[in-house]
């Protein structure tokens, strides 16, 4: 309680020499578990600093201290010169510390300015919260209508929304979570002129991110973490994206090699006017959409988080039946009403984006973890299961060793819980439980989301190797780098829309992000009746 | 100084298996304290309560004969809870058991063979699991709420008893109670030797033995499991949620239906309008405190059982209202979800915030 009650003191009279925020050997212990180990940090007015580690490298656990989530174990922070302890988010912000979320807790049923509202302290929630939400926006480039419902918003402008309450908190020290994992690439340039305005006017920016070719563009100062230490502080602008990675892996990160395919084979994998409305209110429909997948290529859909990958994934695997059984068709088989398994039966496989409760079970062993996807499926191997009772431990289990050989998944033990895993492990296991089977279809949503260079440098070369070999695959992701890394050929998905594919290396970054941003411009309701080109 | 609750990394294995014991123990202590409460001596009471029953004969055969009808359900709703289907209706289910189970007593008692008590127990069977049916079509079809739809229908199922056996199926010479013919021959579970123990514990016991085997060696149990744990991983198994809401009602319902009609064919021996001290409600405790296993619910099973026999016993002995065993059980379900938060949390005492200053 203590905390929130401290005066602002004068903020003009501190000279640039002290840092506005400066973290003191902050320790957080998790049960045994260091998640923070001894964490200096200081930041400065006027300046954007990079906070940079791999997933589980302890970036989230320092700020949600810095914002008052979490209590250090041992350790200080100080605020302007004063050691202090922050209670909770409300005495964060009372400090003047804002924070953008990489998940946006919005009401969708509500309007920008209700859902504003909603988070400000009372003394900010004046009638004219309206026309300052509108100024505001207009002020800092982010441009916003404040009657919009959220639910038809993009999710670039839902992340403005979060800006622009913080702002109206008047914040000394804006700290960003991965805020440019859900933009287009024209979106993140707004977004930079933006902050780049916010450290000319004397707020200090912590910028997380695992991209960074950006954090080079942007940062003047960078911290880097791996396992709950800081390993290096330095000077982004003088350093290579390979020697930044080196840190934050602690080794020189793997190059995937590709060769350029030479001669797709058949068609494997075929969408023909393929229409799945959404079952819930805020999913995204499935509109006309048209694509031919062959064998020996990788086909790559990009697009912006939310635009129907989620949608399109599921009606893919079977999870969701389309009503026409010839919408879709694996290896020449139409298979629009047949679920999962039988897909499976034709040689495909599929991968989801979320590892924990989708794609394994977080309280399961990683034998059992095997049999989800493959208890009903023969494949010319042997199959894993027959009958009621005829679960085959001895061969489940070597599956799962033959897995975790191939794509080196490391656990405490070979049979651990899959929750056990860190994330790259995890995805390890769950793209190399499929690809153990050499299916001749791949679907993979987000092969590498949340996951360590390491991992993903040699998932990345697996689905490669996989496509040299003949097989068909249809890569899902918001990542562009990863999509140049491993596509032949790119579409773009778009509200439900997937735009025609063309050859990866006749498309630029922008042409990407014009496709990307299609739909916003042209009115919805003529992009409705003019069909699959 | 302040007390919290803090998530553990992982879910603690101790715990797990620690919570029921801790839950009983904090039901023993505020047992006592209630005992206190109410000018009697806790020690003797709860010694009544939990120890005397056990002390001799008649009484350990009384514990059986509650148990089996607790296991027997226990064990079905083990299976449906661990699915997450929530059947709150097995009372229910119980009753419409017992009911279509006892139309080979009532209009065939002439029919005296084996066969005759295995119909009964085929119809009791399907008599649960045609109740159980209702709330399992209107969550597929309609998605409606089985907590509340299950739960409703106890009732419904409570007041057709009450009303066959005060008007058609009435025994015309029972001078007027409200109770149906007495069961005769094959249509009586047998009972071991001369004692009111019956056929029906053994039943039990094998089926949540098969049941044990079926959750942990079957793709089926597999499949209950996942669905439960992870409901989109199911969908990513090709397990369906509307087959397993089927499969988890007409199981849990036809165990309950076949406990309803061994109670009224084994214990009681015929129709009347309270075969059951709302045995289908304990059962939900007995699966809980037996950790959603049925292995662990046959000793869950044990125990709940006891607590009948304990309430009668301090209402005799010491005249407190026979409501203390419902007291009793409604304390140890509280006790056991309260420590079943520290399976995925810890306690930490949290010293005084220093550097506040």
């Amino acid at each position: 309680m203590s905390s929130s009650t401290l005066t602002e003191a004068a903020p003009s009279s501190k000279g640039s020499a002290q840092a506005l925020l400066a973290v003191k050997s902050v320790s957080k212990k998790f049960g045994d578990f260091v998640a923070n180990d001894a964490i200096d940090l200081s930041l400065e007015a006027g300046k954007i600093h990079a906070l940079l580690g791999e997933n589980g490298a302890g970036k989230s656990t320092l700020v949600k201290m810095i914002y008052g989530a979490l209590q250090p174990t041992s350790g200080q922070i100080i605020w302007q010169g004063e050691a202090l302890c922050i209670d909770n988010p409300a005495a964060a912000r009372e400090l003047g510390i804002g924070m953008v979320f990489q998940h946006f807790s919005l009401f969708e049923a509500l309007t920008v300015t209700e859902n504003i509202s909603l988070a400000l302290p009372p003394h900010l929630r004046t009638s004219d919260l309206e026309e300052r939400i509108a100024s505001l926006s207009q002020d800092y480039g982010l441009p916003l209508n404040p009657q919009a419902l959220v639910v038809d918003l993009s999710v670039g402008e839902r992340q403005r929304i979060e800006i622009v309450r913080c702002l109206l908190q008047e914040p000394r020290l804006l700290i960003m979570d991965e805020p440019t994992a859900v933009l287009t690439p024209q979106e993140a340039e707004a977004l930079f002129a933006t902050l780049n305005r916010l450290t000319t006017e004397g707020c200090a920016v912590l910028y997380i991110s695992h991209r960074l070719e950006e954090v080079k563009q942007l940062c003047h100062d960078a911290t880097i973490l791996r396992h709950g230490k800081v390993v290096a502080q330095l000077d982004p602008q003088l350093e290579t994206a390979a020697t930044l990675a080196q840190h934050m892996v602690g080794t020189s990160v793997h190059e995937v090699s590709r060769q350029e395919c030479e001669q797709s084979g058949e068609v494997a994998l075929q969408l023909s006017n393929l229409k799945q409305m959404a079952d819930t209110p805020f999913g995204v429909h499935l509109l006309d959409i048209n694509l031919q997948v062959r064998s020996g290529e990788i086909m790559a859909i990009a697009g912006v988080a939310g635009n129907g990958q989620g949608e399109l994934f599921s009606v893919l695997s079977g999870e969701v039946i389309n009503d026409v059984a010839g919408a879709i068709s694996i290896q020449g088989e139409a298979c629009g009403q047949m679920g999962i398994n039988a897909r499976r039966q034709l040689h495909a496989a599929f991968v989801p984006e979320e590892r924990n409760g989708h794609g394994a079970v977080a309280d399961f062993s990683l034998t059992e973890n095997i049999l989800l996807s493959r208890h009903a499926v023969a494949d010319g191997q042997q199959p894993l299961h027959k009958g009621w009772a005829g679960i085959d431990r001895a061969e489940l289990a070597s599956v799962n060793q033959s897995v975790a050989k191939k794509y080196d998944v490391r656990s405490a033990s070979i049979d651990a819980e899959a929750g056990s895993l860190s994330g790259g492990n995890l995805q390890k296991f769950v793209v190399g439980r499929e690809l153990e089977r050499q299916p001749k279809v791949l679907v993979i949503n987000q092969p590498t989301w949340g996951v360590d260079a390491g991992a993903a440098a040699l998932i990345r070369q697996a689905l490669i190797d996989l496509s040299r070999q003949g097989s068909a695959i249809l890569v899902i992701s918001q990542d562009l780098d990863e999509i140049f890394e491993l596509a032949d050929r790119i579409a773009v998905i778009s509200r439900g829309h997937l735009s025609a594919s063309h050859f990866a290396s006749e498309m630029t970054r922008e042409d990407i992000g014009l496709l990307m941003s299609k739909e916003e411009t042209s009115h919805p309701v003529s992009s409705l009746s003019e069909g699959g080109a | 100084m302040q007390l919290i609750l803090e998530k553990r990394a992982q879910a603690s294995r101790l715990m797990h298996f620690a919570s029921p014991v801790l839950a009983i123990g904090l039901t023993v202590i505020l047992g006592g304290l209630i005992f206190a409460a109410m000018g009697q001596p806790p020690l003797k009471a709860l010694y009544l309560y939990f120890i005397d029953p056990l002390t001799n004969l008649w009484s350990i055969e009384e514990v059986l004969v509650k148990a089996a009808p607790l296991v027997l359900i226990g064990v079905g709703l083990s299976v449906t809870f661990r699915a997450n289907v929530w059947n709150i209706g097995a009372e229910g289910q119980l009753t419409a058991g017992a009911l279509l189970g006892s139309i080979i007593p009532i209009f065939f008692a002439s029919w005296q063979s084996p066969l005759a008590l295995l119909v009964m127990l085929i119809l009791g069977m399907i008599g649960g699991a045609l109740l159980a049916a209702i709330p399992a079509f209107l969550k597929v079809r309609f998605g409606v709420n089985e907590i509340l739809t299950s739960l409703m229908l106890v009732y419904i199922a409570h007041l057709l008893l009450d009303w066959l056996v005060r008007g058609p199926w009435k025994d015309p010479h029972g001078y007027n109670f409200p109770k149906s013919v007495s069961f005769e021959g094959w249509q009586l579970i047998p009972t071991f030797g001369d004692g009111r123990v019956h056929l029906g514990l053994v039943i039990a016991l094998l089926i949540a033995l098969l049941l044990y085997w079926v959750m942990t060696r079957t793709i089926k149990g597999f499949e209950v499991r996942v669905i439960g744990a992870a409901p989109r991983a199911g969908a990513f198994a090709g397990f369906s949620q509307s087959r397993m809401v089927w499969f988890c009602f007409l199981l849990s319902g036809g165990l309950a239906g076949l406990a309803g009609i061994i109670e009224v064919a084994g214990t009681i021996g015929q129709l009347q309008p309270n075969i059951s001290p709302s045995y289908g409600f304990t059962a939900i405790i007995v699966a809980f405190l037996g950790r959603l296993n049925p292995i662990g619910v046959i000793f869950a099973g044990l125990l709940l059982a006891v607590s009948y026999i304990g309430g009668e016993g301090v209402q005799i002995e010491l005249g407190v209202s026979d409501k203390t065993a419902q007291v009793f059980q409604g304390m140890l379900l509280f006790f056991i979800l309260m420590c079943d938060t520290l399976i995925h949390y810890r306690l930490r005492l949290l010293k005084g915030n220093g550097g506040a200053q």
